[in-house]
Parts: structure tokens; C-alpha cells; sequence
């Protein structure tokens, strides 16, 4: 598989008054082309911290310390700003979890398509017009000829994050960043929204980037799974070798405290497992492996030092003291 | 579970919210935002209601805490119904029905301090003096599993996990009947839900507790629910036990609801059922039954006529007229 | 801590101002008239001989003391009145903020001399007249701050505790309001001596020969050019118990808010 943007090594603090926070720790991922990555960890792990540095677009007080990001032979972090904002949108963009505050409400949504599609491109307002409608029409709203005079807030919640995605598919991208794209949706909604995703995605060849915390999502739409804890990438592996066969204590543990609809009835399960304890603080993380407070296997050497990079399956890897 | 005691009972419960039309109109539309419901919640056992926005389940929840009051209806607890009843005379009956919000966050004043958060209720409703309150409280705060030393800290220096517990605490600190829990996961991470539910369900046997359980998840409402009620804007469409409401759904709406839920298996083969269409506005319903135009299996009559709640059998009732 | 630091000395001054003073503000040295500052008249004289420090030290009384009182009065009445509009809503939340957008429609300064000139030129009527300009501001900073804070879910827990709406209002919305208070009340108190001063400015505040520091500067008025002392010493010591009152309230709302402890 042709690997389309590879991070390496990334490190991204943010430098406040009660001290450093290491958002993203030395992370690494790669992301092939056409292909749908699952971000999984739960808050603070640094999963939104990661997309927006792939765009610069961290804010402040946060800033990249170190690392590579590498985007068809470009590396991302070093480029200068005029360059990188030819590729924001262009050719990597991002959709954001709250579709009403990332849409204007002060422009409908046919001027801020068209705005989208000619700042890339030198084309006359006909034909961003044309582009807007029909890509309205990608993303199934109804009647687009009509929708693009309309503003955000006459939309309904699914509706504008279908505004969105058509946003982000809008001029091509090789690459979409989506953070927790459908978390403020409602199931059925979201079920719709997945659908079109995908079907575009198989379209266009456009890779992926799913952040979310929510597995059953990453179950059913991901290729592969990248597994984030206190800023590092704990574990990694194609969707099925994550699902069925995962090795760090911490995404076991993710797994089992979920309930699993039908599951939990059928094996008479009173309770869930719990993962004992707390996310750690950023500001305040522990020696060796950042989740060895609450690992039920943890080992000595596990509160001394950083785990290495293990192999435990074809193209699946984490970072654990066990299977060193 | 006929012979069981039923400690609360709601009738025919409708809230509409008036909307003004304009500035210096007179006319009002309404949102209906609960529009006919019944249901029984029996001693001990765990209700679990569940539907998406619009769906009216937050506001079934605050009704029976009369902190909104319905529009129409009854509302009975342990046999009285306390739907009219005057603010001085709900005060005893505070006692008995709690809330569990879902924002850790805003659920707590920020300037009081944990000891002031579960002991208000205390000092409010008992005539116990400060030493039995304070062993009231760290009883409780062990219950929940915070620590003595928390009690005089504030919310800001907890974390969304313990700041539910505080909230739990304060919500059982007077021994109540009945708690609801309105949506008490949904602002807390995957690892610290688990701890949460677990915990809920050790308080209901310890302290035998009654829970109506309202969720957009339906993972969760499953594994923690003896029954479940679906709800559609406004109205009820499928009541339940939960182990028949997953395995046998009748109502099309439930159906695409239970397949529409991603699942943390691989696989993609699932039939997953889409819906068309958004959620329609609750100011304005679609005539006859109010789920007919999104519905995959929707025949002529649905369209004109709302349908009745139907017995199933094995008490299982569904509003569809395709039974 | 400045701040504090400005406010107890001005307080201070004010108090002890009968035993600092190095002579009579009031008495009159027509030999001594329009001398500059000295080692015996410390801020020099104004065109009546009188010692202008003590002037100004006796000055200090009268001001604070009008403006922490019209400020008091204007805080405890606005607040009562945005409280109950905001808690309560309905009607009666129109009504009253419709009276407060009247009242402040009008340039504060107008109003207070409109009221003055109507009361007559009493020490309490300045109190009554800046307290009156002022409660509109206050009344809808906590109007505002009680419109987001009822619908917290804590205020619906404390009901679902069968409380009532005044323990409600007390204990939990009210102690959230403290900090946009505090800013109002020194942002309040800055206007208020600066206003007082205009009103004595214009004859209409503390009454001659009752030094405030605007009733100096008033006099001073034809001498600004040839004898700044007049008008500097004054005008100084107003800009410090600004200051003073500014500094003060953001260390006092810093200090109050429980999430930087």
C-alpha cells in the first residue's frame, strides 16, 4: 500500500502556567492511500492534538517541538505558512465534531463552498456554482439547488455535517481528517452519515483519519487502528487483529469495559470491567510507561521505563513490556 | 413482574413548550415535545428510556421531578398523584425521587464545597444535627467511592468521573425510591463509564433503588435496563423487556434504532437498516403516526391514523399498525 | 494588593483626617493666597489661603465617603432588581429592564445633575442621585449572570431538594455572580468619584466651602496655568484612589474565585 502522509516522531506541548503538557508524545502513524485509519483513545490521549498538527493548526500556548510530517515528499512542519495553506482543504482537510460552530452562520452554505472551491481553484463563480450543487448532491441533500441559499442554522444538525463532509471532499483531498465527526449526531443520523462517507471514500481513493473514542465506529468502518493513551500510540494493527487479538493491556481493557449490545445478555454479564484509576494528567506523567498505574500486568521495569515497539502480528504492533 | 409494586405511574403525559410566533403576535405554536405517554416503573427494577433529540425523554425525566410541570396528565408516585401538587407539599416527596444529571460539570455549584453539594439535601429535609450529617455524608461518599478527604474540596479539583460520584452522592444521600438518571454517561470517557454503571448498579441492590435510566445509547441501556421504552418524538413506540426488545423488535423505528448502533465487532455484513431522511421538528409532527414518513415498511393507513398501543404479549407493547 | 494597599491608606486618610491636617481647611489666610508648595503649606494655598493638603486630606473624607455610599446604595438595589428580573422572567422581567434601559439611556452625568438640580445641593442628594445613575449597570450585570446561571443543572438539583427560590437565589445563584460584581462595583466606584467631582465641579455636589476634591478643582480653575499646584494636588490624588479602586477589584475577584486556590 502506497503510504500517503507519515508522521514521525511528533511531539507537541503546550506550555501553560501550571506547566508542560505533553499532548502528543513521540507519536508515529502512517496512513495509506485510500485508506480509513481509526484514531481510538479516550480524552486527553492526544488524538485532536495529532490532526491539528498535522495542519498547524495548534493553538496557543501548544507548540510543535519536534518530528516529521511527511506529505508526498514534502515534510509539513517545515514548509513555509503560503504553502501550507495550499494544502489545508485542498489537499488534506479536516471535518470537525461541531458542525454549527465550524460552518458560518453569517454566509449560507453555497458562499462558503464556492469560497472553498476558489481559493484553490481559478474558476469563475458559474462553475463553483455547479461545484457546490453537485456536491450537495454527493452528500444526498435534497433539493441542493435550493439548500445553497440557505444558512447553517435552517439546517438541521445531520444535515450540516453533510454540508461539511461535502466541504472536505470538496476539492479532492488525498487526505481527510475527521474528529469525532459524528459524535453530536444522533444514532440513525449518524448511521447515514457513515454511509456516505464511506461511499465516497471508495469513490475517490481518499484516506482517512477517523478520530474518535467511540470503537463500535471504528469496528465497522476502519481498515486499521491506531490506539492512543497519554500521547503516545500504545498499539496499532489491521481493524480485525485489534478487534479480535490485542495485545496491550489498555486496549484489552477499553474492550471488555464496553457493553456490547446483545452481547451482555447473552453472556448474563453483571458487571463490566473496569479499568481501575484515572487518565493520568498531562502535566504529570508517570516514569516508563504511561499506563502502568493501572495495568492490571504491570511489571517492575514497566514503571522504570519506556516500552519498545514490538511486532505482535503482521503489520501489528504496540508498545509493551510483555511481549519484549 | 404484574404482582410487583409499581412506584411511579405516568398517564397520558404531555408537556408543550409554547413557541411565540413573532414579536407582537398572539398566536403560539407549540412544541410537543411530550405528547401522550404512559408507563409504570415497578419497585427495584431499572427503566430504561431511550430515544434521540426530539424525542422528549430528558423532559419525561424532569416532569417527575416537577421541575417542570406537565401540560396535561397524571403522574403517580407510590400511589399519590403528585402531579398538582403545591411546591410546599412536593417537599416530602423530594426525598424519595432524585436526579443524576448528565454534565459533571455544570451539575455542580463551583463555589460549594463536596461536604455543602450532598449535604444540602440533608440539611434541607432532615432534622439531623451537624455531626449525623457529616457522617451521613462520608457514609455516602464511601458508598461512591470518594474519599474522606474530599470533603472539603471542590469540583474543580475532581475529575468527570469523581464529579459524577459527587453527583450520585448527593442524589442518594436521602434514601430515595426512585432516581433518574438523565443520560448520567454521556460527558464521561469509555473507561470511566464503566466504573460509573458498575457502580449505579451496586447502589440499586445495596440501597434497593428504582431507576428510570434515560439514554441515547442503547449499548448501555441494554446491559443496565430490566425493561426499555422507546421513544419517537414525543410519543412512545416499543415497550419491553430488554432481552425480548433485542432479540424480537416490533416496531420499525426500534428496528433500524438497534441496527443502526455500530458495534465493536469487525465485520461490515451486519443488514444495516438506513433511515431516510432527519428527524422531523416536534412543532410540527407528521400527521398519523408520527414515524410514517421515515418508515421502511410504512402502509396507507399509517399516514392518516396514529396508532393504538398494542399489547404483543409477554408484556411487550408497540404503537404500529402493522400489529 | 496595590490596591488594597491605596484603598487603606485613602481610608486611612480619610478617618484620621482631623489629626493630619496641619491647619484649618476651612480657615481663610488671605495673606497667604496663591503660594506655592512649602515646608509650611505642603500643597501650597489656593486663592482663598486655605492649605490646600488639608484640603485635599479633608477632601478624601468627603469623597469616599460619597462614592463608596452611592456605590453601595446602587450595587444592593440592583442587584435586588436584577435578580428578580432575571429569576423570575415573564413580565416582570420586561417591565424592569425596560425602566433600566430608560434610566440609562441617559448620560449618567445629566441625570445626576438633573436630580440635583431638582434636590438641591445636599451631601445625601449626590449619594441618592449617583446611586440612582448607577443601579441600571448593576442590575443588568446580574440580570445577565442569573439568566445563564438558573438554568444550571445544580440550581435543578437544589430544587429536586425541595428547596425554595430564595434559599436558590442566596446559596447558589447569587455567590456566582460575585465576580462580574466586583468588576461593576470598581469600575462603578472609579466613575463615581470621577462623577462626583464633575457634579462639585459644576456647583452642584458637596457644598462650598465642604472641600471635595472636585469643589477644589473647581476653585482652581482659573489658576490652572499660573498655580498648577492647585489643580495637580487634587487631580492626582483622585487618579490614585481610581487606581487604587481598580486594582483592587481584580485582586479581590481573583481572590474569590475558588478554582485559584
Amino acid at each position: 500500500m502506497d503510504i500517503v502522509l507519515e508522521i514521525k516522531n511528533l511531539r507537541t506541548f503546550f506550555y501553560t502556567g501550571e506547566g508542560v503538557a505533553k499532548a502528543v508524545n513521540g507519536v508515529g502513524i502512517k496512513v495509506g492511500m485510500g485508506e480509513i485509519l481509526g484514531i481510538v483513545g479516550e480524552s486527553g490521549c492526544g488524538k485532536s492534538v495529532t490532526a491539528l498538527s498535522i495542519l498547524r493548526l495548534v493553538p496557543y500556548p501548544g507548540r510543535i517541538i519536534s518530528g516529521d510530517i511527511l506529505f508526498d515528499g514534502i515534510n509539513l512542519l517545515q514548509i513555509p505558512m503560503a504553502q501550507m495553506r495550499q494544502v489545508r482543504g485542498n489537499r488534506i482537510s479536516m471535518i470537525f465534531q461541531e458542525p454549527m460552530i465550524s460552518l458560518n452562520p453569517a454566509f449560507t452554505v453555497g458562499e462558503q463552498l464556492m469560497e472553498a472551491l476558489r481559493v484553490h481553484r481559478k474558476i469563475s463563480k458559474a462553475e463553483a456554482r455547479e461545484g457546490a450543487i453537485s456536491m450537495l448532491k454527493m452528500v444526498e441533500i435534497p433539493d441542493p439547488e435550493r439548500r445553497i441559499k440557505e444558512y447553517p442554522h435552517q439546517l438541521s444538525g445531520g444535515m450540516r455535517q453533510r454540508v461539511m463532509i461535502g466541504e472536505a471532499f470538496l476539492l479532492d483531498p488525498e487526505v481527510i481528517i475527521a474528529d469525532e465527526p459524528t459524535t453530536a449526531l444522533d444514532v440513525t443520523i449518524q448511521a447515514q452519515i457513515l454511509d456516505i462517507v464511506y461511499k465516497l471514500t471508495q469513490q475517490r481513493r481518499t484516506a482517512i483519519l477517523l478520530i474518535t473514542h467511540n470503537l463500535g465506529l471504528v469496528a465497522e468502518t476502519a481498515h486499521r487502528v491506531v490506539v492512543m493513551y497519554a500521547g503516545k500510540v500504545v498499539e496499532e494493527g489491521p481493524v480485525e487483529a485489534i478487534f479480535e487479538n490485542a495485545g496491550h493491556p489498555y486496549t484489552n481493557g477499553l474492550m471488555q469495559s464496553i457493553p456490547v449490545l446483545g452481547q451482555s445478555r447473552r453472556q448474563k454479564m453483571r458487571k463490566l470491567y473496569e479499568i481501575k484509576g484515572s487518565v493520568p494528567s498531562l502535566f504529570d506523567l508517570p516514569m516508563g510507561c504511561p499506563f502502568n498505574p493501572r495495568c492490571p500486568s504491570c511489571k517492575n521495569i514497566c514503571t522504570k521505563e519506556e516500552p519498545p515497539w514490538c511486532t505482535l502480528g503482521p503489520e501489528h504492533y504496540l508498545a509493551c513490556w510483555l511481549f519484549a | 413482574m404484574q404482582d410487583m409494586k409499581a412506584i411511579l405511574k405516568i398517564v397520558n403525559l404531555k408537556k408543550y413548550f409554547p413557541l411565540q410566533r413573532g414579536i407582537l403576535s398572539r398566536h403560539y405554536d407549540f412544541v410537543r415535545a411530550v405528547d401522550g405517554v404512559f408507563f409504570e416503573i415497578y419497585q427495584g427494577e431499572t427503566l430504561g428510556l431511550v430515544g434521540e433529540s426530539g424525542s422528549g425523554k430528558s423532559t419525561i425525566g424532569r416532569c417527575i421531578l416537577r421541575l417542570i410541570d406537565p401540560t396535561e396528565g397524571q403522574i403517580w408516585f407510590q400511589g399519590r398523584d403528585i402531579t398538582r401538587l403545591s411546591r410546599k407539599d412536593m417537599r416530602p416527596i423530594r426525598k424519595s425521587i432524585q436526579i443524576i444529571f448528565q454534565d459533571p460539570y455544570s451539575s455542580l455549584n463551583p463555589r460549594m464545597t463536596v461536604r455543602h453539594i450532598v449535604g444540602e439535601g440533608l440539611k434541607r429535609n432532615t432534622n439531623m444535627d451537624a455531626k449525623a450529617r457529616r457522617e451521613r455524608i462520608l457514609e455516602i461518599m464511601e458508598k461512591v467511592g470518594l474519599l474522606p478527604e474530599h470533603y472539603d474540596r471542590y469540583p474543580h479539583e475532581f475529575s468527570g468521573g469523581q464529579r459524577q460520584r459527587i453527583g450520585i452522592a448527593r442524589a442518594i444521600v436521602l434514601n430515595p425510591e426512585l432516581v433518574v438518571a438523565d443520560e448520567p454517561l454521556s460527558a464521561l470517557d469509555v473507561s470511566i463509564q464503566a466504573q460509573v454503571v458498575n457502580l449505579l448498579e451496586k447502589l440499586k441492590e445495596d440501597l434497593r433503588l428504582s431507576y428510570l435510566f434515560i439514554s441515547h445509547d442503547l449499548s448501555v441501556v441494554e446491559h443496565i435496563s430490566d425493561r426499555i421504552a422507546v421513544m419517537y418524538l414525543g410519543k412512545l413506540v416499543e415497550l419491553a423487556p430488554t432481552a425480548r426488545l433485542y432479540n424480537n423488535p416490533k416496531h420499525p423505528y426500534t428496528i433500524s434504532l438497534l441496527s443502526a448502533v455500530p458495534i465493536p465487532k469487525v465485520g461490515r455484513n451486519r443488514q444495516r437498516i438506513i433511515l431516510r431522511g432527519d428527524i422531523p421538528s416536534s412543532l410540527k409532527p407528521p400527521d398519523g403516526c408520527r414515524f410514517h414518513p421515515r418508515c421502511f415498511k410504512a402502509i396507507e393507513i399509517c399516514s392518516q391514523l396514529e396508532p393504538d398501543w398494542k399489547d404483543t404479549g409477554s408484556n411487550h407493547f408497540a404503537a404500529c399498525h402493522l400489529f | 494588593m496595590i490596591g488594597l494597599g491605596i484603598i487603606i491608606l485613602n481610608i486611612l486618610v480619610a478617618v484620621m483626617a482631623p489629626w493630619i491636617v496641619t491647619h484649618d481647611p476651612m480657615k481663610i489666610d488671605i495673606r497667604n493666597r496663591v503660594s506655592a508648595p512649602s515646608g509650611v503649606f505642603f500643597f501650597g494655598t489656593d486663592d482663598y489661603g486655605r492649605d490646600i493638603f488639608s484640603r485635599v486630606i479633608y477632601g478624601a473624607r468627603i469623597s469616599q465617603y460619597i462614592t463608596i455610599l452611592s456605590v453601595v446604595v446602587a450595587a444592593v438595589l440592583g442587584v435586588v432588581i436584577g435578580a428578580i428580573a432575571g429569576y423570575y422572567g415573564g413580565w416582570i422581567d420586561n417591565v424592569i429592564m425596560r425602566v433600566m434601559d430608560a434610566i440609562m439611556s441617559f448620560p449618567a452625568i445629566l441625570l445626576a445633575i438633573g436630580i440635583m438640580s431638582v434636590r438641591g445641593g445636599d451631601l445625601y442628594n449626590v449619594v441618592i442621585a449617583l446611586g440612582f445613575v448607577y443601579i441600571p449597570r448593576f442590575a443588568r450585570i446580574i440580570y445577565g449572570s442569573v439568566l445563564s446561571l438558573k438554568e444550571k443543572e445544580f440550581v435543578e438539583a437544589s430544587l429536586a431538594m425541595g428547596n425554595s427560590d430564595i434559599i436558590i437565589l442566596f446559596r447558589h445563584i447569587l455567590p456566582n455572580c460575585t465576580a462580574p460584581l466586583i468588576v461593576q462595583a470598581t469600575v462603578s466606584l472609579a466613575y463615581a468619584i470621577l462623577a462626583e467631582a464633575a457634579l462639585s465641579f459644576l456647583g452642584l455636589g458637596a457644598p462650598p466651602p465642604t472641600p471635595s476634591w472636585g469643589n477644589i478643582l473647581s476653585d482652581a480653575r482659573n489658576f490652572m496655568v499660573d498655580a498648577p499646584w492647585m489643580t495637580v494636588f487634587p487631580g492626582i490624588a483622585i487618579t490614585i484612589a481610581v487606581m487604587g479602586y481598580n486594582l483592587f477589584g481584580d485582586a479581590l475577584r481573583d481572590f474569590l474565585d475558588p478554582r485559584l486556590k
